[in-house]
């Protein structure tokens, strides 16, 4: 018999296994829930929508309160479930040191859009993409972004993995 | 209120070394594109609005994949085969 699982190394390994275990458990609620006596349509789409939210939830949940996107995510769920208006959670500044004013040589942003702005513009998709992105910092939000895309890969990564798992047994 | 605002500009020079440090960890996530000239040069621009368009693809793909569980978990019962799953996947 193999040994039991080892500790994992590493914190991205853990969020994984944690978001696993956290989506596997939805799905099986999900499943016994609503059963497929019937699969019309309708049934089949509350099915969707019902293991998407499960999915981004599960990441959530997973990271907790460590990012300002989680939680603005988790805040998002939580409003949804109470009928009252989300209360806006102030945003703390994380990662977010001041770097000494050294000369700036080699940005590739053009000073004058940091004068005008620009970059706000430029970055107004983006906050729109990103949980509470429309509160962060140009700072945060780079760093928020990075962690999000990582998160969604994962997420991605895994119910792809279940996809194929659950195509092979059929 | 003119000194906030000299004092955010000010405060936005400091930071756009991090900045640029920040995109290029962005641009490192992004899936490879085949630019034989994208050196350092590629601008804030370009690396935000690819990284807006990789965030849209993901949304959709765990879209697409929710739609295809829902399809699935129709045939299958989620229990017996959870902890292969879970085993499997943990490897």
């Amino acid at each position: 018999m193999m040994n039991s699982p080892q500790q994992v190394k590493n914190p991205s390994s853990s969020l994984k296994s944690r978001f696993i275990t956290r989506f596997l458990g939805a799905l099986t609620k999900i499943n016994a829930e609503h059963p497929i006596s019937s699969s019309s349509p309708t049934r089949i789409f509350q099915r969707y929508r019902r293991i998407k939210v499960a999915s981004n939830k599960s990441m959530a949940y997973s990271v907790r309160s460590r990012r300002i996107w989680s939680r603005a995510m988790l805040s998002r769920f939580r409003s949804r479930r109470s009928a009252f208006s989300v209360r806006r959670s102030s945003v703390k500044t994380t990662n977010c040191t001041t770097s000494p004013p050294s000369a700036l040589i080699k940005v590739t942003i053009n000073e004058n859009k940091i004068a005008k702005g620009g970059l706000d513009m430029q970055t107004d998709e983006l906050r729109e993409l990103v949980p509470g992105g429309e509160a962060m910092d140009v700072c945060n939000l780079l760093g928020e972004t990075a962690h999000y895309i990582k998160c969604l890969t994962t997420q991605v990564q895994v119910m792809r993995k279940i996809v194929d798992f659950y195509h092979l047994s059929k | 209120m003119s000194s906030t605002r000299w004092r955010e500009s000010s405060r936005t020079n400091i930071s756009e070394e991090q900045i640029t440090q920040l995109l290029s960890t962005l641009r490192q996530l992004l899936p490879e594109i085949p630019h034989s000239h994208s050196h350092k040069a590629s601008s804030a621009a370009k690396v935000l609005k690819q990284t807006c368009n990789y965030i849209k693809t993901l949304h959709r793909e765990v879209d697409d994949l929710s739609d295809r569980l829902s399809q699935l978990l129709a045939t299958i019962d989620a229990d017996s085969a959870e902890a292969a799953i879970i085993r499997s996947l943990l490897i």
